[in-house]
């Protein structure tokens, strides 16, 4: 019998108001694959990140972890269990530097004074198991390019050891270099054996790096591609929801841009 | 160096740091010590007096209490807020010792207590009012500027003013001197020797766990300098009166002060605040707590302070704690290199500005220039800080975009 997926979400729904932002949602994510989860604006895709991170749980549905079915309903829950997420904005403090930011809120102590020597110890080790090239790790990360605040912010959520983590368009606002840098370490998290779920509204981005595609439509599912296999406007469709139309042209014109 | 990182010293060339830190926007402590050093050198220029060791020795002393003051607004700056109830905290404190101890017999270290526990509590009701109720720091210590300045009036009460006791503890703070020359030789070594412990010992451990440490020779000039400047200072106390009480607690409430800022959770908490509030939430940092403590050591040390301006004039009177003392507390702070952004700055950045304050007004002064001239020198200093400080962040920010 394979294992069974490391996470398993069964029958999620979620409503704001009259908004029923999912409906009936199922995904699941395999230790050592990436999922990118696309889909247009407001489809649902940061609300259900936000459910599996404990942010905002859920109405309806099943989330099933490791085999188990289990409750979430706070963000340290999901941290227990070994699920990081990174948001794309307000993830750092600019002033302090890259060990700062890695260690904030879990700062390690010796003799009741902030022990620098292990926490650097600790993130150039972290560093180097993932392969991350900084200039420093005692400049702040004001000073840092926006892929290695990025790269600093996944970072930061690698520290618990997690099995699974929640990228919520970590490429946004990246140069092409920028985002290569970020992709580079999806890659990495993948070849040691974790699960990665990806938002991105970059096709590219997400035909880079994915393995697994899931589509969302207006809070629905809307198809769920092995990348290899699956061709550009196929995707686009399900996204748009149109076959071959005008919308679908202009769409497929515009997520090649992005 | 921002948020207590630590030794940054692991670049290879000393330069290509420098430049680094320059394009980066990390200026450091090096605009004050420039103006610090061109102060002292013009007023030097115009009058001999200005280094004399009894000018300098009364300007150590002068610092302290205003100084005192500025090491708590950089606390509150540090989270990007500002506290402008310190001038009056500081004159209702010392006006509170005053009373209780001349005017109703409290001895003094209970009448202490109290003063400086008021102080405490006016920053609780200042931190909840900002960080529980929300409204703006701002507005919250504009009312306490007008209130405890109300309230000191009223302690006073028709008297005006209240002598101090010449011989009290409180007077002692600023009057009595270490005239012994071993005391301020044996402080200096006792600083050098200890910055040099520290360092080394921090250096053996980075070299044990393999992450960068600075080298030897980083050490040793770092070292010598403390070392040049603390002796030469002691030497300077001893050609007149010896080390002063007052500036030993000043050193040792820095000293102490830039402890908690640098190397504990509590001090990384508040510059993880000034940098970036959200993210400090999401980590799970108590913001509001934080928020409220930042007030509490601003108006504590604003009572501190107070005392021992009283003490200088051995007076509490209804001028203490106004005129320009809550411009000077600001300036110093901001002019010794805390960003009035958030974020940025030490504690030692009250000593050093407020010790070009002090040696503005002390050389004017001397030279028996009018007032005026003071505040516009002071006013000029300041504003050069304040742009160095918005270039740099700037140039920090822009840096962070190639
Ligand atoms: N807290 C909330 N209150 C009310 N409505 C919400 C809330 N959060 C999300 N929604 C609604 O739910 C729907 C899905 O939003 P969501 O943010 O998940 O979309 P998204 O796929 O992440 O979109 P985008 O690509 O723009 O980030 C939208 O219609 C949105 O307006
Ligand atoms: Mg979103």
């Amino acid at each position: 019998m394979p294992a069974p997926p490391l996470l398993a979400l069964k029958g999620i729904s979620k409503r704001f108001g009259a908004v029923q932002a999912l409906a009936d949602i199922d995904l699941e994510i395999r230790a050592g694959q990436v999922v990118a989860l696309v889909g247009d604006n407001g489809a649902g895709k940061s609300t259900l990140v936000k459910i599996i991170a404990g942010v905002d749980p859920a109405d309806h549905g099943v989330v099933v972890w490791d085999g188990r079915p289990v409750h979430i309903t706070r963000p340290h829950e999901a941290q227990a269990l070994g699920i990081a997420t990174v948001y794309q904005d307000l993830a750092l403090c600019d002033n302090l530097d890259v060990v700062g930011n890695l260690f904030l809120g879990r700062e390690i102590h010796r003799v009741g004074v902030l022990d620098e020597v292990e926490m650097e110890r600790r993130t150039l080790g972290l560093l180097d198991t993932f392969s991350i090239r900084m200039p420093s790790v005692r400049v702040p990360v004001a000073s840092l390019s926006g892929g290695q605040r990025q790269t600093v912010a996944i970072s930061r959520s690698l520290l618990g050891e997690p099995r699974l983590v929640l990228l919520d368009e970590p490429t946004a606002a990246l140069g092409i270099e920028q985002t290569a840098q970020v992709l580079d370490l999806v890659d990495r998290l993948r070849e040691r054996g974790l699960g990665v779920l990806l938002i991105s509204h970059n096709m590219g981005d997400v035909k880079a790096v994915a393995d697994w595609i899931a589509v969302l439509r207006l809070g629905r599912n809307n198809g769920f591609f092995d990348v290899t296999t699956t061709s550009h406007e196929q995707i686009i469709s399900s996204i748009t929801g149109a076959t071959d139309n005008a919308v679908s042209r202009r769409g497929t014109r515009e997520w090649e841009v992005g | 160096m921002s948020g207590g990182s630590g030794t940054a010293g692991d670049r290879p060339h000393r330069w290509g740091a420098l430049r680094d830190s320059l394009r980066s926007g990390e200026l450091g402590s090096l605009p004050v010590l420039l103006s610090l050093a061109s102060i002292w050198l013009i007023f030097a220029s115009l009058d001999e007096k200005f280094l004399s060791p009894r000018n300098l020795s009364n300007l150590s002393v002068d610092i302290v209490g205003t100084g005192l003051i500025a090491v708590g607004v950089v606390f509150v700056l540090l989270v990007g807020e500002i506290d402008l109830s310190v001038g009056s905290v500081s004159g209702l404190a010392a006006a509170v010792f005053a009373v209780l101890n001349v005017q109703h017999g409290m001895a003094e270290v209970p009448a202490v207590l109290v003063a400086v526990a008021l102080g405490a509590a006016i920053g609780a009701v200042h931190g909840f009012f900002f960080a529980k109720v929300g409204v703006p720091a701002f507005v919250v210590t504009l009312a306490g500027l007008l209130g405890w300045n109300g309230l000191m009036l009223y302690v006073l009460g028709s008297s005006g003013t209240v002598n101090l006791d010449d011989e009290g503890l409180v007077a002692m703070l600023t009057s009595h001197y270490f005239n012994d020359v071993a005391v301020a030789y044996g402080v200096a070594a006792l600083g050098t020797a200890g910055y040099f412990l520290v360092s080394f010992r921090d250096a053996r451990r980075r070299i044990a766990a393999g992450v960068p440490a600075r080298t030897g020779g980083g050490i040793a000039v770092r070292t010598g300098a403390l070392g040049a400047v603390t002796f030469a200072a002691a030497f300077v106390l001893n050609r007149f009166q010896g080390l002063p009480l007052a500036l030993l607690i000043f050193i040792t409430v820095l000293v102490g002060l830039d402890h908690v800022l640098r190397r504990t959770t509590y001090g990384r908490m508040i510059f993880a605040i000034g940098g970036g509030v959200e993210a400090a939430r999401r980590a799970g940092l108590g913001v509001v707590r934080v928020r409220i403590s930042v007030f509490m050591v601003s108006s504590t040390m604003a009572a501190v302070g107070g005392l021992f301006l009283a003490s200088r004039v051995t007076s509490a009177s209804q001028a203490s704690g106004g005129g320009n003392l809550l411009m000077n507390t600001i300036a110093a702070a901001v002019i010794g290199g805390t960003s009035l952004f958030g974020g940025r700055g030490r504690v030692w950045s009250a000593l050093l500005g407020v010790l070009v304050i002090q040696s503005i007004a002390s050389g004017v002064a001397l030279l028996g220039i009018q007032a005026a001239v003071q505040y516009m020198i002071t006013g000029g200093v300041l504003l050069v800080a304040v742009v160095i400080d918005a270039l740099s962040r700037r140039a920090q920010k822009a840096h962070g975009r190639v």
